[in-house]
């Protein structure tokens, strides 16, 4: 169903972070950028389609001031929104946002750090975009930042703190029907540490959740309910990674144990059913893979990352 | 990321430290007398109630010279002596072992039972000296009582705190290779058959409900590996049964080879491109650390003995590969000469180093050869 394609080569490997790749398609230049996060830096790579340009960047966490360590990376992530494309990346000391080539630095929220160590952690790790204008960012106390971002310029405004959650956030999606316009009963979906099922990925299409476990099992709920439609014994070790190409319903789940798995996802609407089929696996050997996403709304191709692999390995359909 | 990890990586570190020594020390036919006094030594600074309770407290994981710097005066809490060659291929032995360890880990709670396996073998070595095999049990305690009730995504987060510790290490172990652990180019393997974790389901089964939570459908997919169901939970109380198997010696009397490291031919050596000064708080740790190793736990007697661990032909062949070291010296003089001060304020009965003052310009090794 799918063949490997030539792998990227980034400069540094990748971290074991959950969701460790980010990919943004520029449909008018022809391009794709990808991000991928080693410890406190990222590396983000512009490929052509056509296979030949790659250029390459490197985006360092922000320290507050000199004397303090270095402040390790948890996420990057890009967020579309309808006027403009942001580069979000969360770290220990706080949220930074780029714009999407990374070339510019638009915004940095600090996180509030206590003076001495407490044995919570402190960081930022969660990024969705959502709706017109909102970036929303998981913290590790629970709460999550919203952030309302202008057309364009860099007077982005923190306007809300939602606080749901009392365990850190893992992450948080938005709703990606891929159908622009339709009325969206349920914007956002979070998820957090707490509880004896570990959810660390989590997708929301068409009124269904898709979580992740650190059971390696994945979830399909009713949104609005909390019903459970499916569940799938799906990988041997923790997952790391889920994506979903909205237009076609595949997903793409990743884990631990060296497999990257496809699926197909079926709404039936009028039953209010869903149906997950298995359609393919890939293992990419001795690697506990960290990224994995389609590179583009139908589930044509995908790239995945690994832990210590300095490449992003890509597959398209046959 | 996770301000719990010291405790546990000080712990699997000496105790992988340990075994190596011990396994040396009956090779090299050491007296008993000797391999227990050193033993015993080492055990009881490391799990000397200063230290630990520095280890316990919520903090940021540093540098690996930072960490290299606190278990080679570890080392030296016994009369024994090692060579600054035989300091740097014993670090590389352990990390190796450890990040091993970490990697394989079944599930993120397993990490403890981990430690645990090495804290089992180190009461085995000194439980013929209640004094220090107490130590150890009260550290063990503590550990229990901090760790246990830890969620399993605060697990994740400190596993994950150690892998990027570790990453981009690919430091070829014999021992390893020969087991076939590890790939000739330094990878380890990574199996897709076998049990699955403990309270985890083997894959390859999808169920559909309805919207009365009752089971309609059953269906399997082809999982691309061989799994089984999990076996039985380990112990996580101060004795029993660990049940997995990481974190054992590896280094038994069995094995009477020398075990060495090796580069492998396709690593590229890391470099560190972000300017790495010694932070404020990394030297005010280290200062900490080396102050709480108590002065009544350093040997009085003046006879230590010199050990090489390694042999010397291959130290020889072998240029030095803990690569990370030597390309920092050059950048941060400034850092090395205040680590260096710091190591040589507790160099007890040992010359203090002269040639601080004249430091710049000097190797970052040279100057841990005063420690």
């Amino acid at each position: 169903m799918y063949h490997k394609e030539k792998s990227i080569q980034v400069k540094n490997s990748a971290s074991a972070l959950y969701n460790n790749l980010g990919v943004l398609r520029i449909a008018p230049r022809h391009l794709t950028y990808f991000t991928v996060v080693h410890a406190n830096v990222v590396n983000m790579v512009s490929a052509s389609w056509d296979g030949l340009n790659y250029s390459h960047r490197q985006l360092q966490s922000k320290e507050p001031n000199v004397a303090t360590s270095t402040s390790l990376i948890m996420q990057a992530a890009f967020c579309p929104l309808p006027s403009r494309d942001l580069l979000v990346v969360t770290s220990q000391k706080g949220i930074q946002m780029y714009e999407s080539d990374g070339s510019i630095m638009v915004y940095w929220h600090a996180l509030d750090t206590p003076e001495t160590p407490t044995a919570q952690a402190v960081f930022a790790r969660g990024i969705s975009a959502v709706r017109e204008s909102y970036i929303c960012v998981g913290v590790s106390s629970g709460a999550i930042l919203v952030f309302d971002v202008p057309i364009k310029g860099s007077n982005i405004t923190l306007s809300e703190v939602l606080k749901e959650h009392k365990e850190s956030i893992t992450d948080i999606a938005p709703e990606c029907s891929g159908q622009p316009g339709m009325e969206c009963i349920a914007d956002l979906v979070s998820a957090d540490d707490g509880g004896n099922l570990y959810v660390d990925c989590i997708i929301l299409w068409k009124g269904t959740v898709v979580a992740g476990y650190g059971t390696g099992q994945i979830h399909l709920y009713e949104a609005v309910t909390g019903i459970l439609h499916a569940e799938i014994n799906a990988h041997a070790r923790w997952i790391y990674s889920l994506d979903i190409a909205p237009f076609s319903g595949l997903l793409l789940s990743a884990a631990e144990d060296s497999l990257v798995r496809v699926w197909h996802l079926t709404m039936t609407p009028e039953t209010n059913s869903v149906e997950v089929a298995h359609l393919h696996n890939e293992c990419v050997t001795d690697t506990q893979i960290c990224g994995a996403k389609f590179c583009d709304g139908d589930g044509y191709a995908f790239a995945v990352t690994g832990y210590d692999l300095s490449e992003i390995i890509r597959y398209t359909q046959s | 990321m996770s301000e719990r990890t010291l405790p546990l990586v000080f712990i699997n570190l000496g105790g992988e430290m340990l075994y190596i020594l011990d396994q040396r020390l009956h090779a090299l036919n050491t007296s008993d007398d000797n391999s227990e006094k050193v033993m015993n030594d080492i055990v009881g600074t490391m799990f000397g109630k200063d230290f630990m309770d520095e280890l316990l407290k919520p903090q940021q994981l540093y540098s690996h010279r930072t960490m290299k710097t606190v278990l080679t005066r570890l080392a030296h809490a016994s009369i024994m002596r090692l060579n600054p060659a035989s300091m740097d291929r014993l670090y590389e032995l352990m990390v190796m072992a450890f990040k091993y360890q970490v990697l394989l880990c079944p599930r993120p709670k397993d990490l403890l039972l981990i430690t645990y396996n090495h804290i089992d073998t180190i009461r085995e070595f000194v439980k013929d000296t209640p004094v220090v095999g107490n130590k150890v049990d009260e550290t063990h305690r503590k550990i229990i009582e901090i760790y246990s009730s830890l969620p399993e995504g605060e697990f994740q987060l400190l596993r994950q705190t150690l892998l990027i510790f570790f990453q981009d290490m690919h430091i070829r172990v014999s021992l390893f290779l020969k087991n076939q652990l590890q790939n000739p180019n330094g990878r380890f393997a990574l199996s897709t058959s076998g049990p699955v974790p403990y309270g985890m389901d083997v894959p390859g089964l999808i169920r559909t409900f309805d919207r009365k939570g009752r089971e309609v459908r059953r269906s399997e997919f082809p999982t691309g590996g061989s799994y089984t169901s999990p076996i039985r939970k380990g112990c996580f109380e101060l004795h029993g049964d660990r049940v997995i198997r990481l974190g054992m010696n590896m280094y038994t009397v069995n094995h009477p080879e020398e075990t060495h490291t090796s580069k492998a031919h396709s690593v590229k050596v890391i470099t560190d491109d972000t300017p790495n000064l010694l932070a404020k708080e990394e030297l005010n740790l280290l200062a900490r650390l080396m102050g709480s190793m108590k002065a009544d736990d350093m040997p009085k007697t003046e006879t230590g003995f010199q050990i090489n661990l390694f042999t010397t032909d291959q130290e020889e062949e072998e240029e030095p590969l803990f690569g990370v070291i030597n390309i920092q010296a050059m950048q941060d003089e400034q850092a090395a000469t205040q680590l260096a001060q710091i190591a040589g304020q507790f160099a007890e009965g040992e010359e203090q180093p002269e040639n601080l003052s004249s430091s710049k310009g000097d190797d970052l090794l040279a100057m841990m050869d005063d420690l």
